[in-house]
């Protein structure tokens, strides 16, 4: 009942807050391309989900969303931007999970004068000498939950053993992490993209006397090592950026997980009231808990209904500046960007729990960062 | 002789329609307004160049190669590698810094398949049937986790990089850039007829119908095998360097296994033995993938039961359904 | 030293087990399609398909029943169930035709089950947990230690090989397999049922693939997706064994278990002896997911027919 008020008067507020937008506000059409099929669709459904409730949430008639599915492949996701930016006349692209597909997409649309939100994924390419005016990365750059795993196992831990798929993302995870820890390496295992059994390198884990384990594996690689982990009888504790503990990999994990400390920008039990609000409102329209790409997605949607709210987003130099106000309330409580486009925020360390009724988890331990920026925001030449 | 010309008056007519379709559609498309078919069609395009040169080496030939994403895949990253040296000005090779033109990248696609398939095919071309399926899959996996685990070029990243630039023609825009694919394409296909016609078009479809045959002519099928497969790879990697500039991106997923199988799928969708089989496979591919696309996210199971049912009861494909009767060419 | 962990008995130990069992599940992937191969001729895509299938039937029996056997059970029965369904709906009528279309065809079947079982199950892994009998780790001889359940897993995949060869060489079903093996024609004219014959060979091999599903999903992440990776290793398999030979499945499925493991293992190590540690990692880690590919371009070089092929083909 406690939470039923709660949550409508948390909408009130919402609606409130947004309905002056609806009067005003000049057209803004939102291309999202996002991976819907595929092994890694949980990933952009919740993307999609959250994006299109905070739309609904503001009942603006003059913002409208059109999303794609490009099945995680680099080749489709141009395609459909090319379709998009072509034949649907979107102003704005947003959606896009992985590194490689915005990669594909960001830089040809950002030249072709689209903004470009991003509401997952910052590669490091994007963040430095090739930032762009019109590429807003809404989510965090690359590096930063690794660099906050980093700090934290400085705090922690004398020798680390560290693991990450062989491919860029995997060595920007290693890189990101040494960049701020201190102690000795008990070794650096690099294993390969998408694979499944684990043994070999928990093997080598076992024997290395390594006194945490910092791993990045992300969606089913993350998985199976966990599980794989948790049966080995190896008890050297993980560490890991938040993608392989989050709302959406939790359920498939199980109990392997629990106790795990990770780092994000966000956690369900963050004490904001615009995360509160979020949560209930996402339980009560999709019956789960968000997961961190959720959030990242419904800030996007705010940031770009506040944008809308003061600007026309046919005068690209007002949107561009009203978007790098940050004028929205952000589930991650302080938001704001730095010269290159890209967050100035906290970073956390979470912990895997459980809830009372069975559901696993995330529960905020420590700040590692706060206001971090991004160590390539130097090399980019935007004032 | 199963040319364009003398075909059955009804697979001459169905030929003429899809050529008019290809040359036609984006013209039409784009003064009606819709720029983005012109992207469409030069998939279809560049899709249809590629199963035809496949269809070299699975369709005279009679090598079922399920690797084929390989030379694909190494066409596009030759592109993008000329293209990322001559962006950056780091020499590549000799101190030359890459280059920018489509012609040149197209000549280093079909260098670079040409080197590749030489040792795959002959090694694989010591067995056949679903051993040589097989093997070429291998082949095909080593070179996309080489690929993968590579970090100069992007690794799984992929390569990111400006479309290149032809003599005469702004190819940053989308018909005169469909114009140069149509081109390859034309050309590709009068490769295939004139392979075909020739002597050693000939003796390579008697290998596959009867290479004992042939061996008992003093003929070895071995060298012919090999030649026809270093071919069909040579023109999929030409198809591999314009798909990377359709993009502006070429990447492991090009490389993958999925995409060998779309190969073959475009082959046998289209009508197996026919000139333009492989283009209709592939113009139909696209439209498919498109409508089904706009229509549902669960396109791919739809795409499944049609290919499923073009596998089952159509076996010489749309062009078998259209034309009527079945090649086995 | 970063990089280089000591090369003890316990650890090589452990190494040779994970090998062998990785080589116990390819086997059971394997098995299947070169029995499907040499009975019927058709090359089946769709094996990895069947595999997941078990996968996904093991991880929803056992999270509804909250019984993992209960789920094996289910995983076995609904492979077994698709492929029989596979097999007289659709690849019997392709039959004697070119490989061609039977690829293409099951290449279909991918796509339409792929697809399928996302619509059933929606976009995210299920979870499966190793059952409360086989939960942790047992002492290895060295002081090392190793999961219980990868030691029930290579058991298992012993006892099926065990079983495969002796329904093979000591049943009527075995004898009219091998009949079937040698000359199709023969068969038909001894009054063999031919249709139930490739049925139950069909669902058979199906069970195999979704029993190595239903035993890895507890250990793996129960995606969409999953089983490809596993067919493509079994091709491998099955090339380097030579294909229709199940004692060739069986070799050559510990043999690229124990290189693959071994090749991630030893490879970084080698090669810190003469780069720096991430480097080295790094470049072991590249060539090692080579290294099985090189493993069957030397076989084929020296032996184009495989292992324990046949000469002929």
């Amino acid at each position: 009942m406690t939470s039923g008020f709660m949550l409508r008067s948390a909408l009130g507020l919402l609606l409130a807050a947004t309905a002056p937008a609806a009067i005003q506000a000049a057209p803004l059409k939102i291309g999202m391309i996002t991976t819907l099929s595929g092994a890694g669709a949980g990933l952009g459904v919740d993307a999609r989900d959250a994006f299109a409730l905070a739309l609904k949430q503001a009942n603006n008639p003059e913002a409208t969303l059109i999303v794609e599915d490009d099945a995680q492949k680099p080749e489709l996701a141009v395609q459909i931007a090319d379709k998009m930016i072509q034949s649907d006349g979107v102003d704005v692209l947003t959606g896009i999970i992985w590194s490689n597909l915005a990669m594909a997409v960001v830089p040809n649309a950002v030249d072709q004068e689209i903004f470009y939100l991003s509401v997952n994924a910052g590669p490091s390419a994007l963040a430095g000498a090739n930032c762009h005016e019109n590429y807003f990365n809404v989510a965090y750059q690359n590096d930063n939950f690794h660099e906050a795993m980093g700090q934290y196992a400085a705090e922690t831990y004398k020798n680390t053993l560290i693991m990450a798929p062989n491919y860029p993302a995997g060595l920007d995870a290693l890189t990101g992490f040494k960049r701020y820890y201190t102690g000795e390496l008990a070794g650096e295992i690099h294993t390969q993209v998408g694979q499944s059994d684990y043994a070999a390198e928990i093997a080598q884990i076992r024997a290395s006397g390594a006194d945490s384990v910092f791993f990045f594996l992300p969606g089913g690689m993350g998985i199976a090592f966990l599980k794989q982990y948790a049966q080995s009888g190896v008890e050297i504790p993980l560490i890991g950026p938040g993608f392989s503990f989050s709302q959406d990999v939790l359920p498939a994990v199980g109990d392997a997980a629990l106790g795990v400390r990770n780092s994000a920008s966000w956690s369900p039990d963050l004490e904001n009231e615009a995360s509160r609000a979020f949560v209930e409102a996402f339980k009560a329209e999709y019956g789960r808990l968000p997961s961190i790409y959720a959030a990242q997605a419904w800030d996007t949607a705010n940031l770009l209904l506040s944008a809308q709210a003061k600007a026309d987003v046919k005068d690209p130099e007002a949107f561009r500046a009203a978007l790098k106000e940050a004028d929205f309330a952000s589930v991650r409580g302080k938001f704001g960007f730095n010269h290159n486009n890209h967050p100035i925020q906290d970073i956390y360390v979470r912990e895997v729990a459980k809830l009372e009724d069975g559901t696993l988890t995330n529960r905020i331990v420590a700040k590692a960062f706060e206001d971090r920026g991004d160590a390539y925001a130097e090399a980019c030449k935007l004032p | 002789m199963k040319s364009l010309i003398s075909a059955s008056p009804r697979e001459a007519a169905a030929n003429l329609a899809i050529l008019a379709l290809l040359i036609l559609g984006p013209w039409a498309a784009l003064s009606a307004g819709h720029p983005f078919y012109v992207t469409l069609a030069t998939k279809a395009a560049i899709l249809a160049l590629a199963a035809t040169g496949l269809h070299l080496a699975l369709g005279l030939g009679g090598l079922v190669s399920f690797g084929h994403a390989a030379f694909f895949g190494l066409g596009g990253y030759a592109a993008g590698i000329l293209a990322t040296h001559a962006g950056s000005g780091e020499a590549l090779i000799f101190g030359w810094a890459g280059s920018r033109e489509i012609l040149l990248m197209i000549c280093a696609a079909m260098g670079l398949a040409l080197l590749a398939a030489l040792p795959i095919g002959a090694i694989s071309l010591r067995t056949s049937g679903v051993y040589f399926l097989m093997i070429t899959l291998a082949f095909a996996q080593m070179i996309y986790y080489f690929a993968l685990s590579w970090p100069a070029y992007g690794g799984d990243d992929g390569l990111s990089f400006r479309r290149g630039i032809f003599p005469g023609l702004n190819s940053a825009r989308p018909l005169p850039f469909f114009w140069i694919c149509l081109g390859a394409l034309l050309i590709g296909l009068a490769i295939f007829q004139i392979l075909r016609a020739s002597r050693f078009g000939t003796a390579l479809e008697a290998t596959r119908q009867n290479p004992q045959r042939v061996e008992a002519l003093g003929i070895e099928p071995f060298g012919l095998r090999l030649t026809a497969f270093a071919l069909s790879a040579m023109m999929v990697g030409a198809a591999g360097a314009l798909f990377a500039n359709l993009n502006r991106f070429a990447s492991p997923s090009m490389l993958s296994w999925q995409m060998s199988g779309e190969l073959i799928m475009l082959i046998l969708l289209g009508g197996r033995g026919r000139l333009l089989g492989p283009t209709a496979g592939a113009l139909l591919f696209v439209a498919m993938e498109h409508v089904l696309g706009g229509w549902t996210e669960r396109w791919q199971f739809f795409l499944g039961l049609a290919v499923l049912g073009v596998a089952v009861f159509a076996r010489g494909g749309f062009l078998g359904l259209i034309a009527g009767g079945r090649r086995d060419g | 030293m970063p990089g280089i962990s000591p090369l003890s008995f316990a650890l090589l130990l452990e190494q040779l087990l994970n090998g062998l069992q990785l080589g116990v599940m390819l086997f059971l992937m394997a098995a299947g399609l070169t029995l499907i191969f040499g009975v019927m001729g058709v090359i089946n895509l769709a094996h990895g398909a069947l595999y997941m299938i078990g996968a996904f039937a093991c991880a929803a029996v056992a999270a509804a029943t909250g019984s993992y056997w209960l789920g094996l059970a289910a995983a076995l029965t609904a492979a077994a169930a698709a492929g029989a369904l596979i097999e007289a709906t659709i690849l019997r009528r392709l039959y004697g035709r070119d490989h061609l279309e039977q690829v293409l065809a099951t290449f279909a079947l991918i796509l339409i089950i792929s697809e399928g079982t996302r619509w059933i199950f929606g976009g995210f892994p299920l979870f499966l947990d190793v059952p409360p009998l086989l939960q942790g780790a047992a002492p290895l001889p060295g002081g090392g230690a190793y999961p219980i359940y990868r030691l029930a897993i290579i058991g298992v995949g012993a006892a099926a090989a065990l079983g495969l060869h002796l329904l093979i060489s000591r049943t009527r079903l075995g004898m009219r397999i091998r009949a079937g093996e040698s000359d199709r024609e023969m068969i038909g004219a001894l009054g063999v049922e031919i249709g139930r014959l490739y049925t139950l060979v069909f669902a058979l091999g199906a069970a195999l693939a979704g029993l190595a599903g239903g035993m890895i999903g507890a250990l793996q992440s129960v995606q969409v997706g999953m089983g490809e990776p596993m067919l493509i290793l079994a091709f491998v398999v099955i090339v380097i064994g030579g294909i229709g030979s199940i004692w060739g499945a069986l070799v050559g499925a510990v043999l690229v278990g124990v290189v693959d493991t071994m090749g991630r293992f030893l490879l970084p190590k080698a090669f810190a002896l003469a780069y720096p540690p991430s480097e080295a990692s790094a470049m072991g880690a590249a060539v090692a997911s080579l290294l099985i590919y090189l493993l069957m371009a030397v076989i084929l070089a020296l032996r184009p027919q495989g292992l324990f092929g046949a000469p002929s083909r």
